[in-house]
């Protein structure tokens, strides 16, 4: 099994008929994952043919929903519509949004995230991630989909380049699910959502845990993971040369006074029992000798 | 983007939170003129984006313009905690009967906007929190909903606030909740908020942090950028369109992605341990899809910072296709020229890695040398900056 995504997964693309949504539609399709439609707010009723699919585009999540039963929702939308579009996908209640723009203003992510908990129908993914992908089953986002095979590991991380570079690190073994839940200061999917669904996975047998600077999310995953996580985890945490006050590339990745470090991050993953690597290839060893591989 | 206390007082005066006539001077006749104008006894404040200005001595009452004048000279120019004072405030001194805190911020643990209320405000807030929490109200606040009248009440109650000025205080957290929603700020903080001996609120001392993602929409925050206090380097990397933070090491830092850039900052600075304690010189992240033009740039930014003694090009091709990184780095050698001089470490993994590595093997360039792993590779670039 995987988490969030699977081989049922139905997606649509709201942003398709743009040139990221068209890009990345056609990336998805050849690495397997069953694209059902696009959505387009004024481009209803158009077709468009991408790897020779003919894909429908609608006005509307709501009328793709109802024409193609889509169960998840990829967003490619600039920041300026992204909250319109996050909306659309939450009043269609589309049960998984997973939003890839980067550079939406927080006050649109913490007014969508906030309705989104309000109607209680929509898991939202991002914003500003690399999406998730279950090898072999579904790729939803834009993760390469030939770095590494399905297998036993659970992947979690803030930042797109450290997902790919850990799947490589560990592309022998394998995923079950690699789920980027993105750089921003309020993001949909959690850590610790993420760690209690493969915890609650068959499939997963040990997790890979990839923080940064900035907000006690990872603080909160680990207090998290003494309670509920069996698991073995193993964690890496980017920025522990940032500076204070400077936002590092992640609208997300700042240090605030003595808040958001990464030593304090570190402390307390170790303190919930997690080994933490010095470097991504020292993380990955930590796995292969909690694994035996 | 962090805001100067005036600029913070000119977006509060322009949302109708009451303060204090006010000016700024960048030289001591200025300060005059703008004491002159505003009349009575003034204070001069140095601006400053950095907390703990009133101990270094960056605060000062002046009885007259004279003085105003005086205290102005002593204060621009000043440092304090390494930031140089380049503009004064000159306010109208109140006379002050009680100090009070409010602040609106973006509560990124709960995913939602949070209301902070003292009626011990003009201290640290930090420590009010830490030795006495039961002094700070904390109200959550709906990104859907806002701030209403009756949200101000409730907050105005939690944090008890004398019945004499609750009503002001409740107009005032509306107008600054017009500040926090129109202008897409992430903190607006109000420390001390004052009640004058006439019995008004007015917000004495401001801190306004904008949120960069929505300067699409806000036109007007371009030209609150301090073009003067940025690192030189920066402002051509941010004129560049390039994601970039100078630091103080020697080992230039090129990477994809933030997470990975961050990453191998620290990678470099561990490996540099062993060689004298060399750092990373840098942040730059190049982002998806990096093209021989955006190589060629973030190269010229890095060779041209005098404290680079060796560079680190780590790129894990995702989107990012390693050949074109490859190709980047070469042409980015040739529009460089002679004035390329120092030596670079490649790491290449991912997409198209293959095509990557054989593309710098064949410009057989003498200054770039290929690593087959990011630990190794930042083990050796910290080793060249070391000589």
């Amino acid at each position: 099994m995987t988490i969030f995504i699977d081989e049922s997964s139905k997606v649509i693309v709201q942003g398709m008929t743009g040139s990221e949504g068209t890009k990345h539609t056609r990336r998805m399709l050849i690495s397997g994952t069953n694209i059902v439609g696009g959505v387009t707010p004024g481009k209803g009723g158009q077709v468009v043919e991408i790897e020779s699919r003919q894909l429908p585009i609608f006005n509307t999540v709501a009328e793709a929903m109802a024409a193609t039963g889509a169960n998840v929702s990829v967003i490619f939308v600039p920041p300026k519509f992204a909250k319109a579009a996050v909306i659309d996908a939450i009043n269609a209640k589309m049960p998984l949004a997973v939003v890839i723009t980067e550079g939406i203003p927080v006050h649109d992510s913490a007014s969508f995230y906030s309705y989104a908990q309000t109607v209680g129908s929509t898991q939202i993914i991002g914003p500003n991630c690399p999406g998730l992908i279950s090898p072999g089953k579904s790729n939803v986002g834009i993760i390469p989909a030939d770095i590494t095979g399905a297998g036993p590991i659970g992947l979690v991380s803030k930042s797109g380049t450290l997902t790919y570079q850990m799947m490589y690190e560990l592309r022998d073994i394998g995923f079950s699910t690699a789920v980027g839940i993105g750089g921003d200061p309020v993001i949909g999917t959690t850590h610790i959502d993420c760690l209690r669904a493969f915890q609650d996975d068959p499939n997963t047998q040990a997790i890979v845990m990839i923080g940064e600077i900035g907000g006690d999310a990872e603080e909160r995953a680990a207090a998290f993971i003494s309670e509920y996580v069996t698991k073995p985890v193993v964690g890496y945490i980017a920025g522990f040369t940032a500076p204070e006050g400077k936002t590092m590339g992640h609208a997300g990745a700042i240090v605030s006074g003595s808040s958001g470090t990464a030593q304090g991050k570190k402390d307390a993953l170790e303190a919930a029992g997690v080994k933490v690597g010095q470097t991504p290839s020292e993380t990955a060893r930590l796995l292969r000798a909690i694994m035996g591989r | 983007m962090d805001l100067f206390e005036y600029q913070a007082r000119d977006i509060f005066e322009k949302h109708g939170v009451p303060v204090l006539a006010a000016a700024i001077a960048t030289t001591a006749d200025e300060a005059e003129a703008a004491a002159t104008a505003i009349g009575g006894k003034v204070v001069v404040k140095a601006q400053v984006k950095v907390g703990g200005r009133g101990k270094a001595g960056g605060v000062k009452l002046a009885e007259n313009p004279k003085d105003a004048r005086e205290k102005a000279g002593a204060i621009l120019g000043m440092d304090i905690k390494g930031h140089t004072v380049r503009t004064v405030m000159i306010a109208a001194a109140a006379p002050i009967e009680s100090e009070y805190y409010l602040a609106i911020l973006l509560d990124r643990s709960n995913r939602t906007f949070l209301v902070m209320a003292s009626v011990s405000g003009g201290m640290d807030i930090e420590e009010v929190a830490h030795t006495a929490p039961e002094k700070l109200a904390k109200v959550p606040v709906s990104a859907v909903d806002g701030i209403s009248l009756a949200k101000a009440k409730e907050i105005v109650a939690a944090a008890k606030f004398p019945a004499d000025v609750a009503d002001q205080v409740s107009d005032v957290l509306l107008k600054l909740w017009e500040v926090f929603q129109s202008e897409d700020a992430t903190l607006v903080e109000v420390n001390p908020l004052v009640k004058t001996s006439d019995g008004k609120i007015v917000a004495l001392d401001g801190k306004v942090t904008l949120d960069e993602n929505a300067d699409f929409r806000q036109p007007d925050h371009q030209s609150l950028v301090d073009e003067a206090g940025e690192n030189p380097l920066e402002a051509a990397a941010k004129e560049k369109g390039l994601n970039y933070v100078k630091l103080e090491g020697e080992v230039g830092i090129i990477g994809n992605g933030a997470g990975l850039v961050m990453s191998t900052l620290d990678v470099v600075a561990y490996a540099g341990e062993k060689y004298g304690g060399v750092r990373p010189a840098n942040f730059l992240d190049i982002g998806g899809g990096a093209s021989a033009q955006i190589m060629a740039d973030g190269l010229s930014i890095i060779l041209g910072d005098k404290d680079v003694k060796s560079v680190f090009v780590n790129v894990f091709g995702g989107i990012t296709a390693c050949d074109s990184v490859a190709n980047g780095i070469v042409q980015a050698l040739e529009l460089l020229g002679p004035k390329a001089t120092k030596p670079i470490v490649v790491r290449l993994d991912g997409n198209n890695v293959l095509e990557g590595r054989a593309i710098l093997k064949a410009a057989a360039h003498p200054l770039v040398e290929q690593a087959d792993t990011m630990d190794g590779a930042a083990n050796r670039a910290a080793e060249l900056a070391a000589k």
